[in-house]
């Protein structure tokens, strides 16, 4: 995708301009409740203005409902929140729904109207000025100008995708709120849209992503919250690594050593260790302290060192940490 | 935020303009009244040429009563499937997430279905008029022309649309399934006719004064409507299938 978004300036309808230190997003244990089942339940965050933030957690953990509240769809069952600057309350569910916008995870088009008779639908539910203009900027921002013309139906899964993306730029929002956005895509397609959230992110647009990709996440946002019905873990994605895992080296050595404990006894910044296929995991305090006292000790010892490398702990190691946690808590 | 006409007529030109793309709505909406005016033009070219005959008098009554089928029946699926329609293609959370108020909505998809239901009913009053004019024999045109007759049915004609598009939202904002609205929407859409009905066969004897509370009747309904439905549309349910 080449197409950039051009540098966003505050609409009419998102004419509160954030105080420096305000938050676009604030979240005060929040809750929703369907009957005795709860969506998700006491919920606490903030987002700040310009941010990517990512709302990760499996199917059925409450992110999309989160969303559908914070977009005034579905009324909280308690606690509050603030979204762009606008106390979240049933009266006030218009004024927040003109300075945000939302991209559910299905795109929602109405397939036998053209792109650009689309586009002008919401252009009039937004009550925008320049139409046109804002039209052709918005699908210029997502690469889709030569395809006005077209009936929605007869575009891919991605180009309607990207569509979505189009009309939820329409108002400028303050915050764009967006559901699982690469959901059913394939990885051509899927790029796409990463980049286009790449450059949204560039021009300070504030994004609440939705996903369950974890690798999508934390290519894409500054910070993340884990969520499963209550939030289990936000901050940043190297944070919440260093937060859950202890800090490893890997070492890859040609033959096992005879003497390990005499050799790794020895080094102080090393914890403990176990032996892998190919040679060992390192517990250590400080990876950059370790490793070149660990390298020296090995080479003394007569070990052959294929590598020595700090072990990298993904998202998805996070993440499933803390989902073993929950299936663990809830064993009898 | 105040009621926007704006919103309104977004939510008009669109449903108006999805119509114009979906064939299926357009041969729906002109086949089903022109099922309705051959019967009513065979009868009057048939009837008997005897001034003032109780039998032409019930024949013409028929005739009009006919006409009148068309701005209840043929609005009734369309309204029925605005709301629980747009749920099931999934193109209903895109608008509610945008700043309109359920009463704008309602508003401008009532207002899609009425233009060409209206026009529509129009139409085809007037042809059987220039068929009853041009084709039938003097004595059965005069009939037709006589007293409040086309008043009447000028009057009725936008009353009885709104009642059916009205009714016929309401249940689509509270049904879940698209087949059963507009079963639904069809039978209620018939019991101010079924009253007209009785009045033209004077089972109910007509009188200017009944009309006439009829018509305010209908046209409370019709004004208020709006505000009725906007009251039992439930944005929670429509989005979540849960009540809110």
């Amino acid at each position: 995708m080449t197409g950039a978004p051009e540098k966003r300036s505050r609409s009419a309808a998102s004419s509160l301009a954030p105080a420096p230190g305000d938050h676009a997003l604030t979240v005060e244990r929040l809750s929703k409740r369907f009957g005795d089942r709860a969506a998700f339940e006491d919920v606490s965050f903030e987002v700040g203005y310009g941010e990517v933030f990512g709302f990760l957690g499996p199917n059925g953990a409450g992110k999309t409902t989160t969303v559908r509240t914070l977009g005034t769809l579905i009324a909280p069952s308690s606690g509050t929140a603030t979204v762009a600057g606008i106390q979240l309350t049933a009266d006030n569910g218009p004024s927040i729904r003109a300075r945000i916008s939302i991209m559910p995870e299905s795109p929602g088009l109405y397939l036998r109207l053209t792109v650009m008779e689309n586009l002008q639908c919401f252009a009039g539910l937004y009550e925008l000025d320049d139409v046109r203009g804002r039209i052709e900027r918005a699908l210029r921002s997502v690469n889709l100008l030569d395809r006005a013309g077209d009936p929605c139906g007869s575009l891919s899964k991605g180009l309607r995708q990207r569509v979505a993306l189009a009309r939820a730029l329409l108002n400028d929002p303050a915050v764009l709120f967006l559901d699982e956005p690469t959901s059913g895509l394939d990885p051509v397609a899927t790029r796409e849209v990463h980049d286009l959230i790449g450059s949204l992110r560039e021009c300070g647009v504030t994004i609440f992503l939705t996903t369950h990709r974890l690798e999508e996440a934390e290519r894409l946002c500054d910070r993340v919250a884990i969520l499963s019905t209550t939030l289990r873990l936000i901050g940043r994605p190297d944070e919440l690594r260093q937060r859950l895992f202890r800090r490893s080296l890997d070492v890859r050595v040609r033959a096992p050593l005879e003497d390990l404990k005499v050799v790794l006894g020895a080094l102080p910044e090393v914890e403990g260790w176990e032996q892998t296929a190919s040679g060992y995991t390192l517990n250590v305090s400080d990876p950059d302290l370790a490793a070149p006292a660990l390298a020296r000790a090995l080479v003394a010892a007569g070990a052959d060192i294929l590598s020595i490398a700090e072990s990298r702990h993904s998202l998805e190691d996070v993440y499933l940490e803390l989902l073993d946690e929950d299936v663990e808590a809830k064993r009898p | 935020m105040s009621f926007s006409r704006r919103r309104v007529a977004a939510i008009t030109v669109k449903e108006l303009r999805d119509y114009r793309h979906n064939r299926f709505v357009i041969g729906t909406m002109a086949f089903l009244p022109l099922l309705f005016i051959i019967l009513p033009i065979v009868q009057l070219l048939i009837a008997p040429a005897v001034a003032a005959s109780p039998e032409l008098t019930d024949r013409v009554g028929l005739s009009l009563l006919y006409m009148l089928v068309i701005p209840a029946v043929v609005p009734s699926t369309l309204a029925a499937y605005s709301v629980v329609g747009e749920r099931e293609q999934g193109t209903l959370e895109p608008v509610l997430i945008t700043p309109i108020r359920p009463e704008e909505f309602l508003v401008g998809k009532a207002l899609a279905v009425a233009a060409p239901t209206i026009t529509i009913a129009y139409a085809m009053f007037g042809i059987f008029l220039a068929a009853a004019k041009l084709f039938a024999s003097p004595v059965v045109s005069s009939a037709v022309f006589a007293g409040s007759h086309v008043l009447v049915q000028l009057l009725f004609t936008p009353l009885l649309a709104g009642w059916s598009i009205w009714v016929g939202i309401a249940i689509s904002a509270r049904s879940s399934d698209i087949r059963a609205a507009q079963q639904l929407s069809i039978l209620a859409s018939l019991p101010p006719l079924a009253i007209i009905a009785l009045m033209q066969f004077k089972v109910i004897t007509p009188s200017t004064g009944l009309a006439l509370a009829l018509a305010v009747a209908l046209l409370i309904v019709d004004t208020l409507g709006w505000r009725a439905v906007a009251a039992i549309f439930d944005r929670e349910r429509l989005i979540t299938g849960t009540r809110g």
